[in-house]
């Protein structure tokens, strides 16, 4: 069952048309990857998904993106329920200046969990998912900004748990990452898809070969190929995408 | 930006550099000396360079020296003070009359009216001014934000005297016609004022501590379900806390020192009291009345002024070392 469903959406920056007519959709338990040269719409694609681009003034949006059937972009949606059922995490590990505890409390506080043992248990079951809980459970009054930044992804990543999302939506998580870190994201990322559906952006395309189940190929803001990660990797049918992972451009 | 040039040239990097002929080689080393020349030697910038760096040291001392001499005066002047009053008068007793027989030196009329007057202040300005701040922060459209961030600045550049007539005629008579029974010189309506005076600066430089809070962090909090309200209160007003407490801080040490407001609005007169409807005098003006009169150089009302003095600047020094200690505590860094 596809659980996000966009059809003929065009997105503007102004007069800048940044997605172009893009159909897509998107099964539930399942790693999508977006791939696609820099400045391609990668980004912007993701942030329709949970209409993070409402923040960002002049973006004009037509077609519709269907999240488990309902359009989210219809007048009597409420994107702050629509936000913390589709979690997010971004290319820099943005944890708040804040002790880990906080960080990770802070939405189950948003939506009105006050009882301390449940917020405890919160955070530790969401340290746990994000293969957090081990390394610091024993400073969890202390600032998250002390942690090292694959942490600090990890703890980005639980702090989008603990709302208890459906979706996960990841724009270039490990980008910023060593290569130690980005092992243990990716190894997380395939246990979390068993409860989640994730979809993730990256412009390591090795690392959407080996983690998802279905890969984007993004250029110019045209979906040019969305097909099961093998077939695109081995066998694709468009020209561009075998140029592309083929290293010829991009 | 630092712009760093490789020492050697690029036709000698990579693959090549293990291929090159002698003469490559002698033009290489010569390039290599000639820069090293440019590293060792010292020129005409680094002299400048001192110059400069000397200058503003002095610079920096005339401000220092100032301060010094500034204190000692004080200093000095209060301890010829405390010769002829105790301290414990000064500390206790509930009557300030220094200009007329029976003399009285009891501090706490004049503190307490600068303290009404700093509190009425604080009242207004640190509300609305920070409400004003996370509006221009959070809410405004660029456009209206880059219109009345200048209007702030110029409105927080207003000679006080203007606020002060602006008090007298205009937020005076609206209190009476409220409370007929207000006096012409009251609290009140010189504290509004110097509320209204200090909040331009409480506004534009909240707002500055806020703006340079990461977007990143707001991006956070929205993909967690916050609304924007809850984006400005829980993650942009906490971070930006630090910059925001030391607009209040100086906010409140400008209304403390506030001068002009409150000898045209408030009146003259020393009262032990806390409603704000009557007239006081506070700190400031008090010394204003002292300094503008026939007052005997060297004579006891003579230092009053500076004992007065003493008192504003331990006053203002202990907020500002509250004021870091509280900074420091709740200080988020990002
Ligand atoms: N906030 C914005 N305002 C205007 N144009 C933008 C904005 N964000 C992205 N764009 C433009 O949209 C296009 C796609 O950008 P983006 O989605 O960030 O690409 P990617 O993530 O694939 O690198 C680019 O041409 C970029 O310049
Ligand atoms: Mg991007």
């Amino acid at each position: 069952m596809s659980i996000i469903e966009v059809r003929d959406l065009n997105l503007y920056y102004g007069q800048h048309q940044a997605l172009h007519n893009i159909n897509m959709e998107i099964e539930a338990n399942s790693i999508t990857a977006f791939i696609g040269p820099s400045g391609c719409g990668k980004s912007t694609f993701l942030r329709t998904l949970n209409r993070m681009n409402d923040m960002i003034q002049g973006v004009r949006i037509d077609g519709s993106v269907k999240v488990v059937g309902e359009d989210i972009y219809e007048s009597r949606v409420d994107v702050e329920i629509l936000r913390k059922n589709i979690g997010m995490v971004f290319q820099q590990p943005n944890p708040f200046p804040k002790s880990i505890y906080e960080n990770i409390t802070f939405g189950p506080r948003l939506h009105g969990i006050t009882d301390r043992n449940k917020l405890d248990e919160i955070v530790e079951s969401s340290l746990k998912a994000a293969a957090l809980w081990g390394e610091v459970k024993d400073v969890l009054k202390k600032p998250a900004y002390g942690l090292s930044g694959g942490q600090q992804q990890r703890l980005c990543i639980a702090r989008a748990l603990a709302v208890n999302p459906q979706i996960l939506l990841m724009d270039e998580p490990t980008s910023a990452l060593d290569p130690i870190s980005t092992a243990k994201i990716e190894e997380l990322l395939d246990e979390l898809k068993t409860t989640y559906t994730i979809v993730i952006v990256t412009h390591n395309m090795q690392q959407a070969a080996r983690i998802s189940d279905k890969t984007a190929f993004f250029l110019n803001g045209e979906l040019v190929e969305f097909d099961s990660t093998p077939v695109i990797f081995q066998n694709p049918c468009d020209k561009r995408t075998e140029d592309y992972i083929t290293g010829r451009f991009g | 930006m630092i712009e760093i040039t490789p020492l050697f040239p690029l036709s000698a990097r990579g693959k090549g550099m293990f291929t090159l002929g002698r003469q490559e080689i002698l033009t290489l080393n010569q390039e290599v000396r000639s820069k090293k020349s440019q590293i060792v030697v010292k020129n005409e910038k680094k002299n400048r360079e001192f110059g400069i760096r000397t200058f503003l040291i002095a610079c920096a001392f005339v401000s220092v020296l100032t301060t010094v001499g500034i204190v000692m005066v004080l200093l000095f002047e209060t301890i010829s003070f405390f010769k002829e009053v105790s301290l414990f008068s000064f500390l206790t007793d509930t009557k300030w009359t220094p200009l007329f027989i029976p003399q009285h030196f009891g501090i706490l009329p004049l503190l307490s009216g600068s303290l009404l007057i700093t509190l009425g202040a604080c009242l207004v300005a640190l509300p609305f001014g920070l409400m004003t701040a996370i509006y221009l922060s959070e809410y405004a459209h660029e456009k209206v934000r880059r219109t009345i961030k200048p209007i702030l600045e110029v409105l927080a550049g207003v000679p006080t005297i203007v606020y002060g007539y602006f008090a007298l005629t205009f937020v005076t008579p609206l209190i009476r016609s409220i409370f007929p029974d207000t006096g012409v010189f009251n609290a009140l309506s010189a504290s509004i004022v110097v509320g209204i005076m200090i909040l331009p600066m409480v506004a534009s430089l909240s707002e500055d501590a806020m703006v340079a809070v990461p977007r990143s962090l707001r991006d956070a909090a929205y993909a967690l379900g916050a609304t924007k309200l809850e984006v400005a209160t829980k993650v942009v007003v906490p971070a930006g806390l630090s910059g925001i407490i030391s607009s209040f801080v100086l906010a409140c040490s400008r209304a403390i020192g506030e001068t002009m407001i409150v000898t045209i609005a408030a009146g003259a007169t020393p009262k032990l009291t806390l409603n704000p409807l009557e007239s006081i005098q506070t700190m400031t003006s008090f010394i204003v009345q002292v300094s503008g009169g026939d007052i005997e150089h060297g004579s006891i009302e003579y230092s009053t002024i500076f004992a007065v003095g003493m008192t504003l600047f331990l006053l203002t020094l202990g907020i500002n070392i509250i004021a870091q200690w509280i900074t420091r505590r709740y200080k988020e860094e990002y």
